[in-house]
């Protein structure tokens, strides 16, 4: 059982993401991470879908989703090369002296920007791939996290390749 | 300028819809006044269940579209058995919802539902219109969808304001309904095909097993053709029985729980099945494990989701069965398996269906009997539990689509319904709902609607004061501790001619055959009540769980 990012091509219509994940939980499938925006192809939206299942589960979502008439094209992309990023906005405590600027030097360090500074927090906002993000909060925990909020995780092909819209 | 009721009547009759089964409401009168002086006949049921089982079963008896229609909320909602029902067996069915008009959607107006939500997981596909232009191409997206590929259910819910808001619209002439994002593959893929042919050649002792997919596609005489072709047995689901005449030498009937032992015998010996038209269910399969542990396995079916979902396969074919099957006709060679087939004769001769043929007034006989005096194209539809099973056991079909059952979902007050919806898809042929006593009094109601319309159904109850098949569980694997299954005695004759139809109470074996004679030659609808032996058993079982060549009951030896 491994981690598999599904990039899922849908109509940009109303209750298409509800349909996708009510297949999800009906089924039993777990989803871990879900990111959902428009795309290149106009009328269109991209669902980026990260589930844990063995090959056989993954092949009976993968054939579910295709049954479902919004859904345009599904590709399990996790078996070729790809780029993965997330988004994460961390508040964290940093009191203006040596805290402030450790934080900040950590922000470096990931290349996090500072998007916001108050008197005894900032907002950092962090990309990367799941690992990285994960290690940037582990290494603010110590100055005390305020508020933490994670995108889905989005990927693409590495080179040409890209993710057809043809079913 | 049309109102939006009068575009979806439009639609409908261009759709080629004659009846449709429905009960009125709040947000539907826009359609009910368009209705009131269309060319479509409307039948007025007397619970919306009931509308959406009739749709189903003039679906399944015709292989058109079906389609029914509610108001919002509760009416809406009391089609979603029906629905579900459907969308078990993948018969198309289009249900059309009233809704709240578009200003109040969201804000629990009076009798609003969420019935896009409620029935997302048990439909096809289904929409919610929102504006009164979308509605006539939505109209034929909904039966595009619900009659092609693997056949399914759509609901369109309509708000009010969408159905009396005027505009100008014309349907598109000879303008193929195209979705991106749905395009059923029809024709198998030839290499899989020629794989099938190989192995086909190199069985010893293949087996068929046929399902609702070969009824679907309108396939059963190619399924028959490739079968005599190649001296292979065929087995049949519940919802594939009528695919091959029970008369046929071929025909080893039903496998699974209940079924025959010759034919889960032959699952079980052989090396090859093809799967055909099905889905490997549980009630099928028993221990999936251990289901045809000798053989290969071929699956022909036109949704790729089913290959492989329970059973791995070494030769899939996607398709439409009728296509696959044609293509494999083609190519294959001319084949005798005379070891096997006498293998087969011989258990059939061992292990014959029986039941005990005795003064006792038994379900089984009841079943032969009416099987003896209905004509072929007759039909016969059940409801849920033991008469389902028995009838599916001792009924003989010779055709297709004249048997009408609830598969998947086992629906208790599908039959007498969908019956009435069978009635106008065919309306020369005989129609008999085989029904229970727990049953019959689900769709009890709809006696007011035969009545009404003197539609022609005859219910034959099997009335044992019990619920059936949960009893016989019971008896078996609950030490005959009979929780809440015994039913009080009922007078159904007195309750039919309460809404004025005829009926007739039967209590012995000699007055069996005149009074289903009475029944088929009544003009009208009729009630049959047969007090049968109240602890009765379908036999052979297979325990659940069990593999399914491991029978209890029934046997002769």
């Amino acid at each position: 059982m491994k981690p598999h990012t599904l990039s899922v091509l849908v109509e940009n219509k109303a209750g298409v993401l509800s349909r996708v994940t009510g297949l999800f939980s009906r089924r039993g499938f777990n989803i871990e991470s879900l990111a959902v925006g428009p795309c290149e192809e106009p009328g269109m939206s991209r669902i980026t879908i990260v589930c844990i299942g063995d090959d056989a589960q993954i092949e009976q979502v993968m054939k579910q989703l295709n049954k479902l008439i919004d859904v345009i094209k599904v590709s399990d992309i996790s078996e070729n090369e790809r780029v993965e990023r997330e988004l994460a906005l961390i508040k964290v405590n940093a009191e203006p002296g040596s805290t402030r600027a450790e934080v900040m030097q950590i922000a470096n360090i990931f290349r996090a920007q500072i998007i916001d500074v108050g008197t005894k927090t900032i907002i950092l906002s962090v990309a990367g791939d799941t690992e990285k993000i994960d290690a940037l909060e582990k290494l603010l925990r110590q100055y005390g996290v305020r508020e933490l909020v994670r995108t889905g995780r989005i990927a693409v092909l590495r080179g040409a390749k890209i993710v057809k819209s043809a079913k | 300028m049309k109102t939006g009721a009068k575009i979806l009547i439009e639609g409908l009759q261009r759709e080629g819809v004659e009846t449709i089964f429905g009960y009125p409401g709040g947000v539907v009168l826009p359609i009910y006044d368009e209705l009131y002086d269309s060319p479509l006949q409307h039948i007025l049921v007397r619970h919306e269940q009931a509308a959406a089982h009739a749709a189903d079963g003039y679906a399944r008896a015709s292989g058109r579209v079906g389609v029914c229609l509610a108001t919002s909320g509760p009416g809406a909602c009391n089609l979603v058995t029906g629905i579900a029902t459907a969308y078990m067996d993948s018969i198309p069915v289009v249900a059309l919802t009233g809704q709240v008009p578009t200003s109040l959607l969201g804000n629990d107006a009076f009798q609003e539902s969420d019935i896009t939500g409620i029935t997302m997981p048990v439909t096809k596909h289904n929409y919610l219109v929102k504006k009164t232009e979308d509605l006539g191409h939505i109209v034929r997206e909904a039966f595009y969808i619900a009659g092609t590929g693997r056949q399914g259910p759509v609901l369109v819910d309509l708000p009010k304001d969408v159905t009396t808001r005027e505009i100008e619209y014309e349907f598109p002439e000879n303008e193929p309904v195209v979705l991106r994002g749905y395009q059923p593959t029809y024709r198998g893929h030839a290499r899989q095909v020629d794989k099938a042919v190989e192995m086909i050649a190199e069985a010893e002792r293949p087996l068929i097993y046929a399902g609702g997919g070969v009824i679907s596609s309108n396939a059963s005489s190619d399924l028959v053709s490739l079968a005599e072709t190649l001296m292979i047995p065929i087995t049949t689901t519940l919802m594939g029985l009528g695919a091959i005449p029970c008369t046929h030498p071929l025909n080893l009937g039903m496998l699974g729980m209940h079924g025959t032992r010759y034919a889960n015998y032959a699952v079980t010996e052989s090396d090859l099945l093809i799967a055909i038209g099905v889905r490997f269910d549980d009630r099928v399969t028993g221990n999936v494990q251990t289901f045809a542990p000798n053989a290969r396995i071929i699956h022909i079916d036109i949704d790729p989701a089913e290959i492989g979902k329970n059973k791995k396969v070494d030769v899939p074919i996607v398709g439409d069965v009728g296509a696959v099957l044609s293509d494999l006709l083609a190519k294959v060679r001319k084949k005798q398996n005379d070891n096997w087939m006498e293998r087969i004769r011989v258990w059939k001769e061992r292990h014959p269906m029986k039941f005990r043929d005795d003064d006792v007034l038994r379900p089984q006989f009841i079943i032969r009997e009416l099987s003896n005096l209905l004509l072929p194209d007759d039909v016969i539809v059940s409801e849920v539990g033991q008469n389902q099973m028995w009838t599916a056991q001792y009924y003989c079909f010779r055709k297709p689509r004249t048997w009408i059952t609830s598969g998947g979902l086992g629906t208790m007050g599908y039959g007498f319904p969908a019956a009435m919806g069978v009635h106008f898809a065919c309306p020369d042929r005989t129609v008999f709902d085989i029904a229970g006593d727990g049953s019959f009094q689900m769709n009890i109601q709809e006696l007011g609607t035969v009545a009404q319309y003197n539609i022609p159904v005859k219910v034959a109850i099997l009335n044992n004061r019990f619920l059936g098949m949960v009893r016989q569980w019971q008896e078996l694997f609950y030490d005959r501790r009979y929780s809440f299954t015994e039913l009080p005695p009922v007078d159904f004759v007195r309750i039919a001619q309460a809404y004025g139809v005829d009926g007739i109470k039967v209590e012995s074996c000699e007055e069996v055959r005149p009074a289903l004679q009475a029944a088929i030659d009544c003009d009208g609808p009729f009630v049959l009540d047969f007090r049968i032996e109240r602890e009765e058993n379908v036999f052979p079982m297979v325990p659940a769980g069990a593999a399914i060549n491991e029978m209890i009951g029934g046997d002769t030896e």
